[in-house]
């Protein structure tokens, strides 16, 4: 592991500008209802959240690392631990350990015991369907692509689907490896 | 940046997406109204309930008040920030031109012009939230925002009789 690298976004999210918890919880809330009653699928919806996180995640990269001060990570294993730790930290205010790799390290499990999304939610059986907080997936998912790894994150488990806790499970695709838009004249 | 991807998804229908983020706008209010004033007692006329909204409920959600509040006496209010929150960030077009941007309204359609669509959008989230916190505390009205100089921005509020 790189020394260098900041192990917690404490120092990072005290001095960012932050926006008041209960107004970001009602409105992610309220964007979750009226996306329910416009899209009435509940498929749809997931898929939707997951695009928006996406679109927020590809530009969300950009403010981390220029906010952070993290340097290259020299593997996957760390850069979970830096999501966990300092990308969670920094916009979300919480901490998510980093759990259950398999034995090629290539896929692992993001566990977050407390997640601000969901303050005031219950969900009516209507949505049993719903991964709430799929945007979140979207997020990790845009941001770790702009940084040439392909993703695939899911959730495994939801408190709001009667889980202990959640568990997001990321898996490693491909390293893209990085290429420039332009020709070199050699 | 939450209305921005209310507008990518429904970009081809600006007018639809308007309704939508101004719905989202209106629920957040009508929440957020309802927990800030569990502790106080009932507001005694509309000016009360609106000085609540300049004072405790804008600083609870942008860390400042209000700076300038004018009324005619006949149910109209214009609520002046000078230094909207969401608007610092935006970049300003040096045309723009005096663009009375989005009207809560449902009566009236959305302003056609187009030369600060992107940023008109975006002040159709917090219309909404003042519209759902107001109509909370029982006094149905309309919100419309003006931005004619970034980044302060007014927001006229027109109760319904």
């Amino acid at each position: 592991m790189a020394p260098l690298a900041p192990r917690s976004g404490d120092a990072v999210f005290a001095n960012i500008e932050r926006v008041n918890a209960e107004l970001f919880t009602l409105t992610y809330g309220a964007i979750v209802r009226q996306l329910l009653t416009d899209l009435e699928e509940v498929e749809e919806v997931n898929k939707q959240l997951d695009q928006m996180g996406y679109n927020i995640g590809i530009r969300l990269i950009d403010e981390f690392l220029a906010k952070s001060n993290v340097s290259r990570c020299v593997d996957f294993k760390e850069t979970a631990e830096v999501i966990a730790k300092v990308g969670f930290k920094m916009f979300l205010g919480v901490t998510a350990s980093v759990t259950n790799w398999d034995a090629d390290g290539t896929t692992c499990s993001l566990v977050l015991e407390d997640n601000p999304l969901v303050d005031f939610v219950e969900l009516p059986d209507t949505c049993q369907g719903l991964y709430y907080c799929n945007i979140l997936s979207g997020v990790v998912r845009g941001a770790l692509e702009m940084v040439s790894m392909k993703t695939e994150v899911t959730w495994v488990r939801d408190m709001l689907r009667g889980d202990d806790t959640y568990e997001l499970r990321v898996k490693l695709l491909k390293q893209v490896p990085e290429e420039y838009p332009y020709k070199d004249d050699e | 940046m939450v209305s921005t991807y209310c507008n990518r998804f429904y970009s081809s229908k600006p007018e639809l997406a308007a309704r939508r983020i101004e719905a989202i706008g209106y629920q957040v209010g009508h929440q957020l109204s309802e927990r800030y004033t569990m502790e106080r007692p009932r507001f005694s006329d509309h000016l009360e309930a609106i000085k609540f909204i300049c004072k405790d409920f804008w600083s609870e959600l942008f860390k400042k008040q209000i700076d300038n509040l004018k009324t005619n006496h006949r149910g109209t209010f214009v609520l002046q920030d000078n230094r909207f929150r969401w608007l610092t960030r935006m970049s300003v077009e040096p045309t723009s031109g005096n663009t009375d941007a989005s009207q809560a309204d449902s009566s009236t359609s959305a302003a056609d012009n187009k030369a600060l669509p992107a940023t008109s959008m975006h002040l159709y989230f917090p219309c909404g939230i003042i519209r759902g916190a107001l109509t909370n505390l029982g006094i149905p009205c309309a919100v419309s925002a003006d931005m004619s100089n970034l980044p302060a921005c007014s927001f006229v509020i027109r109760i319904k009789a």
